[in-house]
């Protein structure tokens, strides 16, 4: 029995290790394969560089347009997704009666585990057609059809999670709220909700993650376009779709290999950024009772 | 008691294992063919290999899609047995494959016809050359011009790493031109078909195989794309798909490149959407 426990004791650390250990391999990998590109292409150019043209002679592989582009469509997911995944939470929490969350959180949370290449076929044949006739444009692969389909997929996370974080808002604080003469709405507003903000922003980060992330859906319905996108409305190239599309043609070690992982460079750093900043906020705004 | 038991099924899974490895050893020597190339063929190459090692039990083929370039690089470093090529080989790879003692052998295998496709509601059913490749670089934005409505026209083309996109560049543009960066870029042969069926302005190029009711083919300088326009050379997006082997092959290379070239071979040809050559 002892001995049982002894390893234990020592087995787990090593499994809880496993996931330190691929980040740490991704990291290096992405980096390793990546990086020599700016050996012979300055830094400076593949950031600012208007031109994304990996097999014209002589290659130029500027990421600006890319890096648009996944900017373009992840903000504007996030403006969809946000607000109406904190709505979601809101009504679930404290507004709907036990059978109505009972059956909707489920609902929910089913959304998230559809797969991504079906909410693609779903922008695909769906979505497009319908948004050029709504707003009468030549081509509904684009920008917006990708935010929408974004905003659906990382609605569940953002709803779900802001949901958990309200709550476990302790009940003392509605109840001293109410004890002052605050409505329900004002006591939602001005007590809840800003005790929950520190969850809510992990809501909210984790579903930029998902969408700023996701290739397959988008690689479906962003359009493709390489050049800078002037409205919401123009196809787009973000960064995944382009390191999905080109890295099963570009030669092992080439220069396009290269500039591929550099895009993943960038993507990862994105995410680190937002990571860091989501952290800031939540320490900022985390709630201190006393 | 329990334990015995477990033991004896153990040996008799083991035997039984042992016993079925020796007897599937093929009786022949094995033999190994790799292809390596261009992904336009690799379909091809790929449906060939897979009937013919059902044929062939001591045969293993490899295909690997790795570009037109590729493929003859490898030969030339003497790491494939075929080389797969959308392209004639160039001057430059024949003297870098002579200085390293390989004489490259040029084997059309299959045709291809890039057809210039719109979408059926569109009236315009012929463009020249020049329309084409005016609409490509994006002088020309709008149906209007070329003799259709007043509907802007949605460019769609292939990822700049696909051999489809190489060979409209140099068929249809001329080498070293860029295709507009307004064009939807899209994957493969079905996502352009499927864009092009559902946008109303949409021009796009497919390989002839692919081409259906959903989306309208149009005459490229008066010429419609066919398997017989394309096998008479007189529709000019036409081009041969080629194995490339080092010499004239000999063994089970050469008995691979027959079967290709057999009529059998030449249906998996047309199966996969090309045109045969024999």
């Amino acid at each position: 029995m002892k001995k049982r426990r002894a390893v234990i004791e020592y087995l787990l650390p090593v499994f809880a290790y496993i996931a330190l250990i691929a980040l740490l391999g991704i990291v290096f990998t992405v980096l390793v394969e990546g990086l020599p590109l700016f050996k012979s292409y300055s830094v400076f150019r593949f950031i600012t560089g208007k031109e994304w043209r990996p097999t014209s002679e002589p290659p130029l592989f500027g990421a600006l347009p890319l890096i648009i582009s996944s900017i373009f469509v992840t903000v504007s997911s996030m403006l969809i997704a946000v607000p109406i995944g904190i709505a979601t939470a809101i009504y679930l929490s404290k507004l709907s009666n036990p059978f109505i969350k009972d059956f909707l959180k489920p609902v929910v949370e089913l959304l998230a585990s559809i797969p991504s290449v079906v909410y693609g076929f779903f922008g695909l044949v769906f979505l497009a057609p319908l948004l050029q006739k709504i707003f009468h444009l030549s081509v509904g692969l684009n920008g917006f059809n990708a935010s929408i389909i974004l905003a659906f997929m990382a609605l569940p996370t953002i709803a779900s999670l802001a949901e958990d974080a309200i709550s476990s808002v302790p009940v003392d604080i509605e109840l001293a709220s109410f004890g002052l003469g605050a409505s329900k709405f004002e006591t939602i507003f001005y007590a809840v909700l800003p005790a929950a903000l520190p969850g809510i922003f992990t809501a909210v980060s984790l579903g930029f993650g998902r969408a700023i992330g996701e290739t397959m859906a988008v690689l479906m319905v962003a359009g493709g376009a390489i050049g800078i996108p002037n409205s919401i409305f123009s196809p787009m190239r973000p960064l995944t779709v382009t390191i999905a599309a080109e890295m099963a043609e570009s030669p092992v070690g080439s220069q396009h290999y290269m500039a591929l992982f550099s895009l993943a460079i960038l993507l990862l750093l994105f995410v680190i950024i937002f990571n860091l900043l989501a952290e800031y906020f939540r320490n900022k705004f985390s709630f201190k009772r006393g | 008691m329990k334990r015995v038991i477990l033991v004896a099924l153990v040996i008799v899974f083991a035997g039984v294992l042992f016993a079925g490895c020796k007897s599937s050893q093929p009786t022949e020597q094995p033999v190994n063919i790799t292809i390596n190339g261009s992904t336009t063929v690799f379909p091809i190459a790929q449906k060939e290999a897979e009937v013919y090692m059902n044929k062939h039990l001591n045969v293993n083929i490899s295909v690997e899609g790795t570009g037109s370039g590729n493929g003859i690089a490898a030969l030339i470093d003497g790491t494939t047995d075929i080389a797969d090529s959308s392209r004639e080989i160039k001057q430059g790879e024949i003297d870098k494959a002579k200085a390293n003692g390989v004489n490259p052998y040029e084997i059309p295998i299959a045709l291809d016809a890039l057809s210039v496709v719109v979408n059926p509601q569109n009236p315009v059913n012929a463009l020249t050359t020049e329309q084409v490749k005016k609409i490509y670089v994006g002088e020309i934005t709008n149906w209007k011009d070329v003799g259709g409505p007043d509907v802007p026209i949605v460019v769609v083309a292939r990822d700049t790493s696909s051999g489809t996109y190489e060979a409209f560049i140099e068929l249809a543009l001329g080498k070293g031109v860029n295709i507009t960066d307004k064009a939807i870029v899209q994957a493969s042969n079905q996502t352009v078909k499927n864009t092009v069926a559902l946008t109303k302005g949409a021009i796009g190029y497919i390989g002839l195989g692919y081409v259906d009711s959903s989306v309208k083919a149009i005459s490229y300088d008066g010429v419609l794309p066919s398997k017989e326009t394309a096998k008479n050379k007189t529709y000019k997006l036409s081009r041969y798909l080629y194995m490339y082997t080092n010499g004239q092959p000999t063994g089970a290379v050469k008995d691979f490149i027959d079967f290709v070239l057999s009529s059998e071979g030449q249906n998996i040809v047309d199966s996969v959407g090309f045109i045969k050559v024999k």
